[in-house]
């Protein structure tokens, strides 16, 4: 049912980019082993920043699988006909984006052996047990929705009836999926940075920007290397949504600006200067402002007319470049930075621990070439 | 008998189902016996920490070297990776907002001995994903370190930095095993469990019965008859930051 | 048909390494019981020796739940002994790891339980922290 045979024939290209992509997981893997062997105290991590990169790309790339909905709500909801041949590209790249954050949770434990026992032992009180049900339930209904469009697509049959209604199931569920992985810090009454009930928007803004935004430099890819065409209406609109969101995202963060330093509490204070005053210990300031500065510059371009469809791919670099520094690192980060009791334990992230993320990075990108090409091949096959 | 694929998909399915709503049944279940058994007979323990008489013996660490070597605490020289279930830090840093701005020397630079809270409505035990950590119903935070997965999400939790994570083998680290607490292995949270193997064989605490000059007071809180209970009717006492409504059973007589 | 050489390779390569785990075993293990040391001062176990043969590992899972999560130390053994609940005092208290559990675990093949990764044999620590 998942078509693998169509993976298994490609180009000279498709096999060495494969080969090269499997030599990341490769060495991801061995620097698992080690990290396995000797604990996390390999990573950069410390008894103060206790969680670091691999919570925040989870973070990260539980939006990018969220903004799916932003392709299924326009085609299923309101059967706009110019998402056709592109929603099931963002389904794809949710799957791959789910499959990343389980890998990126996993990798964080420090018992992987006991992971079942988040089954056995069943908590409806936290969080992190409805963020199992909601990553799992999503990437069940994504796996179902895009596998059996694809189906429908090579025999020529209309798409099964329950089909659409999954589809509109997969819409809410997908908000879901990030509104509970934003209560996952902002329910915690110690971590002010966290404490403030525009996480939640704040993640859904993001997200809709950073997933569409990797949607269409990958479909731009497509274009070039396998004269796969998702359409250039759905490209526009998707650059939209995509623009309206950053500008949002980077409304809220103002509005949370504002809140912090004018109340001027503290408690709240710290943890923005942390992250903004250079100089010192604050090792993550420099990066949080080219973030900054990334965001202003894609807005620059993405809401500027003569510069919005010329400079579209750049637009979409620095949105996905900024949200990538301000939610991949800085928002899990500085929660911790001070520490409860006002220490900053510098957190810079080692070797081996950027050796996984890209290994679990390289994961993704194989899903991703294989279903891409699963579809192209279908897709041409099936337009003869 | 005969069945068709979808039949024994849907059957299989179903029962995969039931089988995790009797596991959420049972568990939301379990929460409500714990809660009526606290009803009938209240037990909070709890401690009082005396700190003008600590004050007295400045650079004492008695209650910290005894908690070390009952629970066979390793010795970690990197601070990053440091494991502590008892512990010191100046009063500023500990009650940051018990400061005037002006306040007298004597009492801001004084060590003040920190350790788990023991909350009346802990937080990380709200956020653990496997109920491996708790509120037993005499108030005492357990950990279950047969069941703890590594998460962290309790320390992330803990408004109070109580909790620490094995970066690494503690074993190696720890000068001579005491072999009748276990260790702990790497990769799991751990943190002081107020001495509840000594409290079960009628001892007290390690950090109360080693403290030469009596600082620490244990005992229950929920008992107005109690030593803490006395000595909280009539000195003016701090908890750390109450107002997060986490009730700790931790008090601090100045 | 050049393949069929190959196919008879494969077959081979196949069963071998299929087959592994059974002669790796029997040229590793003799078939003679394992030498238990049993204590030398007493006669019974805390409950049937066929019993703890056959389920010692899920008393020991049930006395750790008790212990640890319903804060149940006593257990009275099936000729109303009373005993605490306990891995290291208590079973280690009567036999030897090194001599006993270990020397079983070996013979029959079960990879050392995890348990010592934390619960310490006194044997062992008394000799490691006299230096
Ligand atoms: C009071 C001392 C004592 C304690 C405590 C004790 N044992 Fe034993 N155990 C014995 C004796 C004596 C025998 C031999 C009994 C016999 O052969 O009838 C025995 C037999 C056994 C056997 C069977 C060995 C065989 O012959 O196959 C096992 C397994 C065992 N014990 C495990 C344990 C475990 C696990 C614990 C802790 C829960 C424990 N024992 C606690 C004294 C003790
Ligand atoms: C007579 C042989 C024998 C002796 C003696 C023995 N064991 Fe075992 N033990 C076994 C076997 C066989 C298993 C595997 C059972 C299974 O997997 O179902 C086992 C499993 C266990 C397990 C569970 C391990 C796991 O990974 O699930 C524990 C814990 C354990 N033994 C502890 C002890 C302790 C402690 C002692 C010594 C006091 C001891 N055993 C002595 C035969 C023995
Ligand atoms: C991660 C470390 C760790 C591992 C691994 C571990 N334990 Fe424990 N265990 C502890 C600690 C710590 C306690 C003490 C809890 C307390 O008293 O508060 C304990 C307590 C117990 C107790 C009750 C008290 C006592 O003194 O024995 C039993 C029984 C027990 N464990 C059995 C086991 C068995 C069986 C295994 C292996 C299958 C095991 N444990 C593996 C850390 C561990």
């Amino acid at each position: 049912m998942f078509m693998m045979e169509k993976a298994l024939k490609g180009s000279r290209r498709y096999w060495i980019w494969l080969s090269c992509v499997t030599c990341f997981i490769a060495v991801g893997l061995c620097f698992y082993l080690r990290q396995l062997d000797q604990g996390l105290g390999i990573t950069g991590l410390s008894r103060d920043v206790s969680w670091g990169l691999y919570i925040a790309q989870f973070t990260f790339f539980v939006g990018v699988a969220a903004s799916a909905v932003m392709l299924v709500l326009p085609y299923y909801l309101h059967d706009d006909m110019h998402f056709a041949r592109i929603t099931i590209l963002g389904e794809f790249l949710a799957i791959a984006a789910v499959v990343m954050c389980i890998l990126f949770i996993f990798v964080d434990l420090g018992q992987p052996a006991r992971v079942l026992n988040i089954i056995r032992y069943p908590s409806p009180r936290s969080l992190m047990f409805w963020d199992m049900i909601s990553l799992g339930g999503y990437l069940l209904l994504n796996v179902i929705i895009a596998f059996a469009t694809l189906r429908a697509e090579r025999e020529e049959t209309r798409p099964p009836q329950w089909m659409k209604a999954l589809a509109l199931i997969s819409i809410p569920w997908a908000i879901s999926i990030h509104t509970v992985t934003a209560f996952l810090y902002s329910g915690l009454a110690g971590r002010s940075f966290w404490l403030t009930a525009i996480l939640a928007p704040r993640f859904l803004a993001s997200a809709f920007s950073s997933g569409p935004a990797l949607l269409i430099l990958l479909c731009l890819a497509l274009r070039r290397l396998a004269r796969y065409d998702a359409g250039e209406e759905a490209i526009r609109k998707l650059a939209v949504i995509m623009t309206y969101a950053m500008a949002i995202n980077v409304f809220f963060v103002l509005v949370e600006v504002f809140t912090v330093f004018y109340a001027a509490i503290p408690e709240h204070a710290v943890h923005f200067e942390y992250l903004y005053l250079l100089g010192g210990a604050h090792t993550l300031a420099p990066w949080m402002w080219i973030s900054a500065l990334c965001a202003i510059a894609a807005l620059a371009i993405l809401l500027t007319p003569a510069w919005r469809s010329r400079w579209l791919p750049l637009g979409c670099v620095l949105v996905f470049g900024s949200l990538w520094l301000e939610k991949g690192l800085g928002l899990i980060v500085g929660g911790f930075e001070p520490s409860p009791l006002g220490e900053v334990t510098p957190y810079v992230p080692t070797l081996p621990e950027w050796s996984i993320v890209a290994g679990i990075w390289a994961v993704g990108v194989f899903l991703i070439t294989m279903f891409f090409k699963i579809t192209v091949s279908v897709r041409k096959e099936a337009e003869g | 008998m005969k069945i068709t694929r979808k039949e024994f998909l849907r059957l299989t399915g179903l029962s995969l189902l039931a089988g995790g709503a009797m596991q959420v049944v049972r568990a939301i279940g379990q929460g409500g016996t714990a809660a009526r058994a606290a009803a009938s007979q209240p037990v909070r323990l709890g401690m009082v920490i005396d700190l003008s008489k600590c004050r007295e013996k400045d650079g004492c660490n008695e209650c910290i070297h005894a908690c070390n070597t009952t629970h066979n605490i390793p010795q970690i020289a990197n601070r990053a990776h440091e494991v502590k279930w008892i512990w010191t830090e100046p009063f500023g840093t500990v009650f940051p907002s018990a400061q005037t701005g002006y306040a007298e020397q004597s009492y801001t630079k004084v060590q003040v001995p920190l350790m788990c809270n023991h909350c009346a409505e802990p937080p990380c035990t709200r956020v653990c994903p496997t109920r491996a950590t708790w509120k037993r119903d005499d108030g005492i935070v357990m950990m279950d370190w047969h069941r703890c997965i590594g998460c962290r999400y309790c320390i992330a939790a803990c408004p109070y930095g109580s909790r620490s994570f094995n970066w690494q083998d503690p074993r190696p680290a720890i000068a001579s095993i005491n072999p009748d607490f276990p260790t702990r292995t790497k990769g799991i949270v751990e943190k002081c469990n107020f001495c509840e193997e000594r409290l079960a064989r009628g001892m007290k605490p390690a950090c109360v019965e080693a403290c030469p000059q009596g600082v620490f007071t244990f005992g229950n809180l929920a008992d107005p008859e109690s030593e803490p209970r006395d000595l909280l009717r009539s000195r003016f006492a701090l908890q750390r930051e109450p107002e997060l409504g986490t009730g700790p059973s931790v008090y601090y007589l100045m | 048909m050049r393949d069929r050489v190959w196919i008879f390779i494969g077959l081979a390569v196949f069963v071998a390494a299929f087959t592994a785990p059974f002669w790796h075993v029997h040229a590793k293990t003799s078939a003679r019981q394992p030498d238990l040391v049993l204590p030398a001062n007493q006669k019974e176990c805390v409950a049937p020796a066929s019993t703890m043969r056959d389920a010692h590992m899920q008393m020991l899972l049930n006395w750790r739940e008790d212990v640890v999560r319903r804060g149940d130390r006593r257990y009275v053994a099936f000729d109303g002994k009373v005993y605490e609940k306990s891995l290291t005092h208590t079973c280690l208290g009567c036999h030897s790891k090194a001599a006993f559990c270990d020397r079983c675990h070996e013979y029959s093949g079960v990879s050392g339980p995890y348990c010592w990764n934390c619960h310490s044999d006194p044997q062992a620590t008394v000799t490691r922290s006299r230096p």
